[in-house]
């Protein structure tokens, strides 16, 4: 049900993005989805590859810092207030939701596959269990991603 | 982890009674000044001075003497105080130049004997027995660090892998495969020699190493118990500038509270850098060394530069020279901005009481507008990364704040990929003043 993300940090300072995005084509691995968090001084990239450890292996080799952390991929509907509906899930639980990025909208022309961190990933799935959104295996994440 | 040996003494002048090591300073800084003034540098400050071999009639008149500074050094390069014949040059070493244009010293063959002594003395004091394999990781060349210590480990009897600088995993696989007992490099080498064996998936605490003997470069005592913890061993200081002799100059005993100067050589002050008044005993000031044996090329109170206080107590270890703090500064490496004294061990200090914090950073100092402005460039290590920015964040912070309070000024704060700032067998290069003509220093 987790997804392993590669969290990235990154110099403020031109190529800095281009470094590790050049060394996963070399290796022929594709970003199927990513986010970007920024400073004025340094930013925090967070990928989501398929074949993370020989991702994080040549990003490593390649001089990067690599953290993985696990993010869960959730369905919701594609439509106005499904996000709302989603938080809903989780208000007066106490969850800290750090933070929340796509991986596809448009998936089966009606959903959207979002990706959350959160501190407690089971709390979280447990609070979203019977909602009218789901959370993905990670093979179904990259199904709906096309990978 | 091993302990050092028992304290042994490898010289008996170290215990040398106060009253007697007096009689012997004084009838060896007359010979001193007397060499001294064969080189037309010394003859002519002497004179201007009105102080001859003969006028030395007290310790106290070390005061008379001229002073010497590096730039009398650099004016007389390459060996225009040479005070032998120079066939009579057994040795030349230089300072790195890292402040400007290098200078040279040289050694007779005398002199060469009392510096291999001298770093047989501190090697000795920090528990080196002949039995111990020695890893030295000085760089072996005009630096004086790589040539003394290995002198010094010869004349005590141990055995030596002179593996110089440079490469650093290859580093560790001697270490792991030879199983030296003692280390030998600049505090930040081997932290950073623990850094690569612990990235190549290696346990640095697992080596054989059990203690290092640490110069070369300014550390502090926070940086002493980050190489124990990260290396498994005791980490020892010592002290030596190639215009003086080199290493040798003073180093620690097993107590390790200060550094033992060896007296019997080398007339130690403490001075204020501005008024060169002396500074009272535990007071930090400018160290002023005098040779009192060198032969090829005596300095009489040569400045430093360096920032240490001076503690006359005596040493649970029966050694009776005067023991220097650690070097917390230089008079020349100090910094103003807006208007404040900043060193940067006081840097160094704040990133260390911040958890996880590496020490490798380097300061730049830059005048944009009318206002000086620093920028303190620190490389974060793959342990203290998070994918939270509220985390990033909150390290930054910690750090900004305990520079501040520890500086009293605002400076900012960048965070670098590990390795960003490179490092070095020598000296670390920590300050960057884009404010100076040619905008380098330290």
């Amino acid at each position: 049900m987790k997804l392993t993300q590669l969290s990235l940090f990154l110099e403020n300072r031109p190529g800095a993005l281009r470094l590790p995005c050049q060394v996963l084509g070399q290796a022929g691995i594709d970003i199927l989805s990513l986010s970007l968090a920024d400073t004025q001084q340094f930013g925090i990239l967070r990928l989501i590859v398929k074949d993370v450890e020989r991702a994080r292996k040549v990003l490593e080799e390649a001089g990067c810092v690599v953290k993985a952390t696990d993010v869960l991929a959730v369905e919701v509907p594609d439509r106005a207030g499904g996000l709302a509906d989603m938080l809903g899930a989780f208000e007066g639980s106490g969850l800290a939701l750090e933070y929340i990025y796509p991986l596809v909208a448009g998936h089966r022309g009606k959903t959207a596959v979002l990706l959350l961190r959160v501190e407690e990933p089971e709390k979280a799935a447990a609070l979203l269990a019977g909602r009218t959104v789901r959370v993905l295996s990670r093979e179904e994440a990259f199904e709906a991603v096309g990978a | 982890m091993m302990t050092p040996a028992e304290s042994r003494v490898w010289d008996p002048a170290e215990l040398l009674p106060r009253d007697r090591l007096a009689l012997l300073q004084l009838e060896r800084l007359r010979g001193s000044v007397a060499r001294a003034g064969i080189t037309p540098f010394y003859d002519a400050a002497l004179s201007r001075a009105g102080v001859a071999p003969a006028d030395i009639r007290t310790l106290d008149d070390l005061q008379r003497l001229p002073i010497t500074t590096k730039d009398d050094l650099r004016a007389h390069y390459p060996l225009g105080m040479l005070a032998v014949p120079r066939s009579e040059i057994a040795r030349i070493h230089g300072s790195s130049g890292t402040t400007g244009k290098p200078t040279f010293v040289a050694y007779s063959h005398a002199d060469m004997q009392v510096w291999s002594g001298l770093c047989a003395r501190f090697l000795v004091a920090g528990g080196l027995r002949p039995d111990h394999l020695v890893h030295v990781a000085f760089g072996y060349g005009l630096f004086t660090g790589g040539f003394g210590l290995h002198q010094g480990i010869e004349r005590v009897g141990a055995g030596i892998v002179p593996v110089a600088g440079g490469n650093t995993p290859r580093q560790v696989t001697l270490l792991a495969d030879l199983r030296p007992d003692v280390l030998v490099c600049t505090p930040s080498y081997a932290l950073h020699i623990a850094e690569v064996a612990r990235a190549t998936g290696g346990d640095p605490r697992a080596l054989w190493l059990s203690y290092g003997h640490f110069g070369g470069e300014p550390w502090t005592e926070e940086m002493r118990v980050e190489i124990e913890r990260e290396l498994g061993i005791q980490a020892f200081n010592n002290y030596g500038l190639s215009e003086v002799i080199g290493p040798g100059v003073s180093g620690e005993c097993l107590a390790r509270s200060g550094m033992h100067v060896a007296e019997d050589h080398f007339l130690v002050e403490c001075l204020d850098p501005w008024t060169l008044e002396p500074v009272p005993d535990g007071d930090v000031g400018e160290l002023v060394f005098t040779s009192l044996t060198k032969e090829a090329m005596p300095v009489l109170r040569y400045r430093t530069r360096d920032l240490a206080s001076l503690d006359r107590s005596p040493c649970p270890c029966g050694r009776t020279g005067v023991r220097m703090s650690r070097v917390v500064g230089r008079s020349d490496d100090m910094f103003i901005v807006r208007g404040v004294n900043v060193f940067p061990s006081q840097i160094e200090e704040a990133l260390l009481r911040v958890e996880g914090a590496a020490p490798h950073y380097v300061i730049e100092i830059a005048r944009p507008g009318t206002l000086d402005e620093a920028v303190v460039r620190v490389e974060i290590r793959p342990r203290d990364f998070s994918d939270e920015m509220r985390q990033m964040v909150a390290l930054r912070d910690r750090i900004d704040h305990e520079i501040h309070s520890i500086t009293g000024i605002r400076m900012t704060i960048e965070l670098v990929a590990p390795n960003a700032l490179g490092r070095s067998e020598g000296k670390a290069r920590r300050v960057i003043d884009h404010r100076r003509a040619g905008g380098a220093a330290g």
